[in-house]
């Protein structure tokens, strides 16, 4: 499984990426995917939707169950990924490409873990 | 006293021994004594196959049927092909639960996938749901497909039929969610004043083709107004009309419902009955209820499964748009086959038959002295004017087998033709009028 | 399979209309092109529909122990008196002294379930039981409104319930409370008595519940509601179980609603129609939809309910599906609705002895009408899994049980065999249950595959959702 270095996680298994404009684009880890299973579709907020940090922004169907996705900051979402609503399998494919919103004004954020402390994490969960 | 188990009663004590228990208060031991029945229920007596049956048919023959029906609203006397009878006695459709598993329910999952590709083909429509409860509750399930926490307003047309208005007003309550009624105008929506209720809150506007009081609704109008303002339009709509007319999808609908009662069901003093739902891709996942898609099984071979689960209440509970679980399975079967009899010729000529009948039979009434309030084009139902006391009227109609057409509020009467009525009846049906009227 | 829009011949089709002996009219708007239905004779429609036919598993196939599903035997007599010409050709909208044989049909039914039940009075509007479950949270909704009890806007639900449960309290505009259930499977008082209070509207609860116990501290556990001024809801899913055994209005209970389709063997009819009646006490009647019969002095009439909630669909309800259910009941009497309760609940006990030295129970204590088992073990040992037992009872001509519910039992195979299996059929099915678990540890790849004998293998369900087809692709032109 994959972590990359430069994305910050959650313990509800999201990633946030911070960008250079001061905003963040918010994804599935490639561990939640693996235990969602083969991801059929996304509901997606709206732009211009506040989000909050803890709370969900949207979820994911897998073909015999729902999962909410949370959002790891607090903000307003200024873009969604359509992409993702004709082509949900690209977040099992290729989940830290398939980010799911991007938000802006950015007031405040979950406890984020690197990838070094989220992979320290999983393990414990395994146990 | 009838019974349907198979089991003797030396065989239930054989069981019960072998399960491990004395007697039936043994098996029973986890119902706590406080909450124990300690009498026979207070029913009547059971009885053998054919008490019952005298039983029921007395009172079925307790019942007038009408040999000449002029009344509709919202349930239509049409003709039901043979075929359609004999496919929907069929044993496995009639006792089969819902097809969860699919590879032994490929017969009624591929049944239920043609029907929905014939209602996408009545309506112009892109996708279509396994079917809700009936047309009324068809509309109050599509005005939830379009609320949202951005749009709350929710519009209805006040010539839809009053079942249905009260229908969607008793979910929206559920939903703590107001109705504001578009006022009709000459028997039909009042386009004027439904402009001047538009706004960026408004969700959606229900409006019916052909509507309550027979007239046909400027429908690309009405969705053109609601559309401006960023709402959606949802059309309720009588099938058999659709064999002709307009479609929803061409009138530019969003959601197209109705009630496919008349498409081979009999009038069975209101249900089972069908709701049938439709609506454009864009809107397809916020259906309600079943949908079937079409897939490949592990060898490459088509086949069919209940699909787009993760919308459903057994899935997101609490958070499903919708509770529906049971639909009306059977009854869209039966459209389904009403449908294959008809085909596209058949269909049309019963849409045709329907709308000359009531023409001639408008004019019968009005030489006999009912004349029509509404100067609107009409299909197949109308509202006539009652110089004399409706009921007075209706009374003298029933005596000769004939159900008159509905006494609304305002003293006039909603009358109705279809396919089944021939010209002899309705000139007897004028000349029956004129004896009273005169 | 070929579909029906497959076999069309342009041209064909079935002479059923005569010409028009009106002068014609048509509207003025019409549609742009003809719907695409099928061209077919009658014969191409006969034989398609025998062979979906043939490709549906109905009760009439074989044993169908669906949990939670209640699949026994439907009379054939109640189907016919049901497409009696004096029922099915009566006009809704007849005025009321032309259609008493209707009338006296819900008037009896309204009795016959009233007793059932333990409650007051009871509407036949609801379609399904979802439907009864939204109609009688309305009357709860509108009880506490009418009082001016305005705060109460959560509902309590076990996370054992049913779906529809939580569906249906969120169309009714309440909040959900899910109590989670203790160990036992059961209601832990504890945590109810926690979660009521003044902002409680009421508690749905399905007794025997979803894993197939009678909750004994019932008493307690409405009690426990009402002392907080809430109302009870019984979900009357798992009814066969207890009539003439225990009634839910002698529970506690303040408003109930019955699957006919279920319980009273009128047939699902692969997903519907069904009948959801909603009944309750006398305190909630005049809050019913629709309008109830009451006789009088000049036969059965009408009755508007005074603060009645609205109506929850057009008319008087799936009028046919109750026709069904009176006439079973009026079959049984009240010695054979408690017998068919006691075979119901036999024919489970019989099964789950016999399978639990093999197969792990989820609780294993006397059930009622049905019991639940779990698969972690197999799942655990040789990856076979509640789906893959499931998929191979098929290749047997089993219907399998419920899969993955209740959700607080994970590989859950729910089992209901209902009273009209014959010993013979369970013992059948039991060989197979007993026989699919020897395969599923001698070679479990195999189970994982099956079924093998269907007309389809396992279908890919991820694509269907993913990118759906719900309608026929005619060829390009």
């Amino acid at each position: 499984m994959n972590f990359p270095q430069s994305y910050q996680y959650t313990k509800s298994h999201e990633w946030v990426l911070f960008l250079a404009d001061g905003t963040a684009k918010i994804g599935l880890t490639d561990y939640a995917q693996d235990q969602l299973g083969d991801l059929v579709f996304v509901n997606l907020p709206m732009v211009e939707d506040p989000v909050t940090a803890g709370e969900a922004f949207g979820d994911v169907e897998s073909v015999k169950a729902v999962a909410d996705v949370l959002s790891p900051v607090t903000g307003k979402v200024c873009q969604i990924n359509e992409a993702l609503l004709d082509a949900p399998e690209s977040i099992n494919s290729d989940p830290y490409g398939a980010w799911f919103i991007q938000v802006e004004e950015i007031e405040e954020k979950e406890e984020l873990l690197d990838a070094f402390a989220y992979e320290a994490y999983l393990r414990t969960l395994e146990d | 006293m009838g019974s349907y188990l198979s089991n003797t009663d030396a065989q239930q004590r054989q069981m019960l021994q072998e399960a491990g228990y004395r007697d039936w208060d043994h098996l029973f031991e986890e119902v706590p004594a406080q909450v124990r029945l300690d009498r026979p229920l207070d029913l009547p007596a059971g009885g053998s196959e054919l008490e019952v049956r005298r039983q029921v048919e007395a009172m079925a023959a307790k019942n007038r049927v009408f040999p000449h029906i002029f009344r509709g609203a919202g349930a239509y006397n049409h003709y039901i092909p043979s075929i359609v009878r004999q496919v929907t006695s069929k044993e496995e459709f009639v006792t089969a639960y819902t097809p969860y598993q699919a590879e032994i329910s490929q017969g009624n999952l591929q049944a239920i996938f043609e029907y929905q590709t014939m209602i996408c083909e009545l309506t112009g429509m892109d996708a279509a749901n396994a079917s809700v409860y009936d047309g009324a509750c068809a509309a109050a399930e599509a005005v939830f497909m379009c609320r949202d926490r951005r749009r709350g307003r929710v519009l209805v047309s006040g010539a839809v039929n009053p079942q249905t208005l009260e229908t969607i007003r008793t979910y929206c309550h559920g939903r703590d969610t107001a109705v504001e009624v578009v006022p009709a105008k000459e028997g039909a929506t009042d386009l004027e004043t439904l402009a001047g209720m538009l706004d960026n809150q408004v969700a959606c506007l229900v409006y019916q083709q052909p509507n309550y009081f027979g007239v046909i609704e400027d429908a690309a109008a009405l969705t053109a107004a609601v559309h401006g303002a960023g709402g959606k339009a949802i059309a309720s709509c009588n099938p058999i009309s659709l064999g002709l007319m307009e479609t929803p999808a061409q009138a530019g609908a969003d959601i197209a419902v109705g009630e496919g009662q008349p498409l081979g069901m009999p009038l069975s003093f209101g249900g089972p009955y069908l709701g049938f739902m439709a609506c454009t891709q864009e809107m397809m996942r916020k259906l309600p209820g079943r949908i079937v898609g079409q897939t490949t099984d592990s060898q490459g071979k088509r086949g069919f499964v209940l699909t787009l689960q993760a919308r459903e209440q057994h899935i997101r509970r609490e958070k499903a748009s919708s509770n529906i679980c049971s639909n009306e399975a059977l009854c869209a079967l039966t459209a389904s086959v009403y449908l294959s009899a008809m085909g596209p010729r058949g269909l049309a000529q019963a849409a045709t038959l329907c709308c000359s009948k009531a023409h001639y039979l408008q004019q019968a009434l009005a030489a006999a002295g009912l004349e029509p309030v509404y100067a609107g084009e009409f299909f197949h139902e109308f509202v006539t004017r009652c110089p004399v006391e409706p009921e007075k009227l209706l009374a003298h109609l029933e005596a000769a087998g004939y159900l008159g057409g509905l006494p609304l509020a305002d003293g006039s009467l909603l009358w109705c033709a279809t396919e089944l009525n021939t010209k002899e009846e309705m000139d007897a049906l004028a000349a029956l009028v004129k004896e009273v009227l005169c | 399979m070929e579909l029906i829009f497959e076999q069309s011949v342009a041209g064909r089709g079935c002479s059923l209309l005569p010409d028009c002996d009106v002068p014609q009219v048509a509207p003025s708007k019409l549609r742009t092109a003809p719907p695409r239905l099928p061209e077919v004779s009658e014969n191409d429609i006969s034989r398609h529909y025998t062979r979906l036919a043939a490709a549906t598993h109905g009760v009439n196939n074989g044993c169908y122990p669906l949990g939670s599903c209640t699949m026994k035997y439907n009379p054939k007599l109640n189907d016919e008196l049901a497409a009696l010409p004096g029922f099915t050709g009566v006009h809704p909208l007849q005025p009321e002294h032309t259609a008493q044989g209707c009338l006296e049909v819900l008037y009896k039914a309204q009795q016959v379930f009233c007793e059932i039940t333990g409650m007051d009075a009871m509407t036949f509007q609801p379609a399904a039981g979802a439907h009864g479950e939204f109609t009688g949270l309305l009357l709860i909704k509108a009880y506490h409104e009418s009082r001016g009890d305005t705060a109460r806007k959560k509902i309590l639900v076990p996370d054992s319930a049913h779906g529809t449960n939580p569906a249906s309290a969120t169309m009714a505009g309440f909040e959900v409370v899910n109590l989670p259930s203790g160990p036992d499977g059961l209601v832990d008082l504890e945590k109810l008595r926690a979660a009521a209070g003044p902002d409680t509207a009421g508690l749905m609860l399905t007794n025997p519940n979803t894993v197939g116990l009678f909750d004994p501290q019932i008493l307690e556990i409405t009690q426990i509601v009402h002392d907080a001024g809430g109302l009870c809801y019984y979900d009357g899913a798992n009814l066969n179980a207890v009539m003439g055994v225990a009634r839910p209005g002698d529970m506690g209970f303040d408003v109930v609603h019955l699957n006919l389709h279920k319980t009273f063997s009128t047939p699902h009819g692969g997903g519907g129609p069904g009948s959801g009646p909603a009944g309750c006490k006398a305190f909630l009647a005049p809050f019913l939809p629709g309008q109830t019969v009451e006789e009088g002095p000049e036969g059965y009439r009408w009755h508007q309910p005074e603060q009645s909630i609205g109506r929850v669909r057009a008319f008087h309800g799936n009028f046919l599906v109750v026709v069904k259910a009176l006439a079973y009941v009026l079959s049984l009497g009240p010695e054979g609705i408690l017998a068919a309760s006691r075979g119901a609940v036999l024919n489970a006990n019989y099964l789950r002895k016999k399978l639990s030295g093999v197969y792990k129970m989820a609780f294993d204590r006397t059930c009622m009408h049905e019991f639940v088992m779990t698969l972690e073990p197999e799942k655990a040992d040789v990856h076979v899994t509640a789906m893959d037992v499931a998929k191979a009872l098929l290749d047997y001509g089993i219907h399998p049980p419920t899969m993955y519910f209740p959700l607080i039992v994970h590989e859950a195979l729910m089992v209901e065999p209902t009273e009209t299996e014959s010993k013979e059929s369970l013992d059948e099915l039991l060989h197979a249950f007993l026989e699919i678990h020897q395969r599923a540890l001698a070679d479990p790849e195999d189970i994982r595959s099956c079924p093998h004998t269907t007309q389809v293998l396992r279908l890919d369900e991820v694509t269907a959702a993913r990118h759906p087809v719900v309608h026929y692709q005619w060829p390009q032109a």
